[in-house]
């Protein structure tokens, strides 16, 4: 069921070998503006980490820092055990892949995959085989005499990851790698990328804006704003027990209901909200004061619609307002008492058992105190 | 309506053609003529290049005026002169304008344009005026020789005047725009990511300069470099106002069989042996320039 449970992260590798990258509050200011803002992160070997985020959000000037590119003002960067705070890039043990690929115009797709390797000073007979090893993991074995600018925006990308990889880095960085390509060929190279990782084994670090992106493909995600990390964790994690509003809304679809916490105890929260109309029960990860404001974050899909008062854990009377049907699913408005809008998703076996609901039924959404969740952020 | 646009259309390339038929190809033709007649005393001061004998014309055209060029060491020792000063000037104004050119394109954008005024500056002075300012800086009681003699580093005065230092100096002083602007034109647009991606890939600075700064800006470096040349192989008022009397260049040769000697048709060869002499380097330029395009 849970997709991302294949993905290679291991919970004990952090202990095991200690993390590839420590970032040791690091702060990283462009005249007032403060990029990155005192962050602390770890991150495992073998990861697929994800720094995920808005524009602004610190999340390339987080990586860049990492690829030495640009320095902290303050903090530390440890690179699989070894300070490389102030390191230069040309000596550190990992490669960038870049979002324009900054392959050299100049030189054949051959000469752009040898370049580090010349520069390592390796001898000639083992650069070209390396070379032409890398080229072939990428199916670009054909395409060696090449200038970049006779190859297409897909295989200008492979060319790049073939650059970067060839020199066997610890860990490979990757600045939106798969923004310039177009929506189809992005989805397949999400796909082998991620396989890519499986097969060298080494640490991606990737930056994206896209969310969808990030969950796809992540093993674990870091997601910013605004120079600080808001969350760290599995894509299940940060989906399903975000830590605030922020992070609820920056994952798709989030029903977000205020209220004043009335009881909190066994991780399970009570919520007095007067735009459902009634109290309701959801997870609660902080211990939170009674009498706090908080909201109650259910996603749509984990809606119920039924016609009669159903028994569960938090029930809301309201009246459709739109169906849309969209394949997969519908997506269904609902306008509760206290004139709030609230989102359900409904497969088309929940729908049918619902008995077809159609706009201005009356109807009940209910949903298990365990699909909400109490945040007081 | 269509004969019309069509008839437009060969206006509007016609225009030029004529002009550059009219100011360009046919003085070119008339100087070709006037090359291969001889020299007389009288107005012309050259024999007719046809005449007509019997209602038919007749071509008076003889090699000789070249075949001077090719035996009289004189004009060789000019050609081959003009190229060397030419080049090491050239080659000088390439080592002092690269880094002019990469500073300005890596200076702060608001900074940029004042700094290319400063560059183009002395355009807005005669061209002549401006080196003949140079033979008040490097006299024998010029502001050099002045300066030295006062802080008693020398105790008579260096010859700067009238050599081929002077020259040399003189040219690349002149051309020095030249080259800096083609250069600052490639080095600005130069993606600094490519750089980064030289860095990352463990170059160091001068490494990652050599291998991808350098070869990127060719181009400009090609430009410039022709822009000096060529001009500076044919230049008459620099080696006349700074160069010694054996400071030898066709410019001055040129002159002196123009207008001292009055052999028009002797200046004529040497007028078109320049020409052919810079064609080379341009069609070299240009095939180059076409190839990277291509590539």
């Amino acid at each position: 069921m849970d997709a991302h449970q294949d993905r290679p992260l291991k919970p004990g590798a952090l202990s095991a070998a200690g993390p590839i990258v420590r970032i040791d509050n690091v702060t990283k200011r462009f005249g007032v503006v403060t990029a990155v803002d005192a962050v602390n992160l770890e991150i495992a070997r073998g990861e697929f980490f994800c720094l995920l985020g808005g524009s602004g959000s610190g999340k390339t000037t987080l990586l860049r820092m990492i690829a030495g590119l640009e320095f902290p003002d303050e903090g530390q960067v440890t690179i699989d055990g070894e300070d490389m705070t102030h390191a230069p890039a040309y000596a550190r043990p990992v490669n960038m892949m870049f979002q324009s690929y900054a392959l050299f115009p100049h030189l054949s797709v051959e000469k752009n995959v040898a370049f580090g390797l010349q520069e390592e000073k390796r001898p000639k007979a083992e650069i070209v085989e390396r070379v032409r090893e890398a080229l072939a993991m990428l199916d670009m074995q054909d395409f060696g005499a090449r200038k970049p600018h006779q190859l297409s925006g897909g295989q200008r990308q492979r060319v790049a990851f073939a650059r970067a990889l060839v020199k066997h880095p610890k860990i490979l960085l990757l600045d939106e790698p798969l923004a310039a390509l177009d929506k189809k060929l992005r989805e397949r190279a999400q796909v082998e990328l991620v396989r890519l990782r499986e097969r060298v084994g080494i640490t991606f670090i990737m930056v994206t804006h896209d969310q969808e992106e990030a969950m796809s493909m992540a093993s674990r995600i870091a997601l910013m704003q605004d120079g600080r990390i808001v969350q760290v964790g599995s894509p299940r994690e940060l989906y399903d027990a975000p830590v605030s509003r922020y992070v609820a809304d920056f994952f798709g679809g989030a029903n977000l209901f205020e209220g004043k916490l009335t009881r909190a105890e066994r991780g399970e929260g009570v919520a007095e909200c007067a735009e459902a109309g009634v109290t309701l029960r959801g997870q609660c990860a902080e211990v939170s004061v009674q009498g706090a404001s908080v909201t109650v974050m259910v996603r749509p899909e984990r809606m119920q619609l039924s016609r009669t008062q159903p028994t569960a854990d938090n029930a809301v009377r309201g009246r459709i307002a739109s169906i849309v049907f969209l394949g997969g699913f519908h997506a269904c408005r609902v306008t509760l008492e206290s004139g709030k809008i609230v989102l359900a998703r409904l497969s088309p076996a929940e729908f049918m058992s619902a008995g077809a609901p159609a706009p201005g039924d009356d109807i009940y959404l209910s949903w298990p105190a365990s699909a909400a969740r109490v945040l007081s952020r | 309506m269509k004969a019309h646009s069509q008839r437009a259309g060969s206006f509007v390339i016609g225009l030029p053609a004529a002009w550059l038929f009219l100011f360009v190809l046919l003085p070119l033709l008339i100087v070709l003529a006037i090359s291969l007649v001889e020299m007389r005393t009288g107005s012309p001061p050259y024999t007719p290049f046809f005449t007509w004998e019997s209602g038919l014309p007749r071509m008076h055209a003889q090699g000789g005026n070249y075949a001077l060029l090719f035996s009289d060491r004189l004009y060789i020792d000019a050609f081959l002169s003009s190229i060397r000063i030419a080049a090491t000037s050239a080659f000088i104004a390439l080592f002092i304008a690269y880094p002019m050119a990469y500073a300005i394109s890596r200076a702060k954008e608001s900074v940029r344009t004042p700094l290319l005024m400063l560059v183009v500056l002395p355009f807005w002075t005669s061209f002549l005026i401006r080196v003949y300012a140079w033979t008040g800086i490097l006299n024998s009681n010029g502001l050099i020789n002045n300066a030295l003699l006062n802080f008693g580093l020398i105790k008579t005065p260096l010859p700067l005047l009238h050599t081929e230092f002077a020259v040399h100096l003189g040219i690349v002083y002149s051309y020095l725009p030249f080259m800096v602007l083609p250069i600052f034109a490639v080095l600005e647009k130069l993606d600094w990511t490519y750089l980064e991606a030289a860095a990352d890939l463990g170059a160091r600075p001068l490494k990652a300069f050599l291998r991808v700064t350098l070869p990127l800006s060719l181009p400009g470096v090609f430009a410039g470099f022709l822009l000096v040349f060529i001009p500076a192989l044919g230049e008459f008022i620099v080696p006349e106002l700074l160069g010694g009397p054996d400071t030898l260049m066709i410019g001055r040769v040129l002159w002196t069989e123009f207008f001292s000697n009055r052999d028009w048709p002797l200046a004529s060869a040497l007028a078109v042996g320049l020409l052919v002499l810079v064609l080379v380097p341009a069609t070299l330029m240009f095939r180059v320039m076409r190839k990277g395009e291509a590539a």
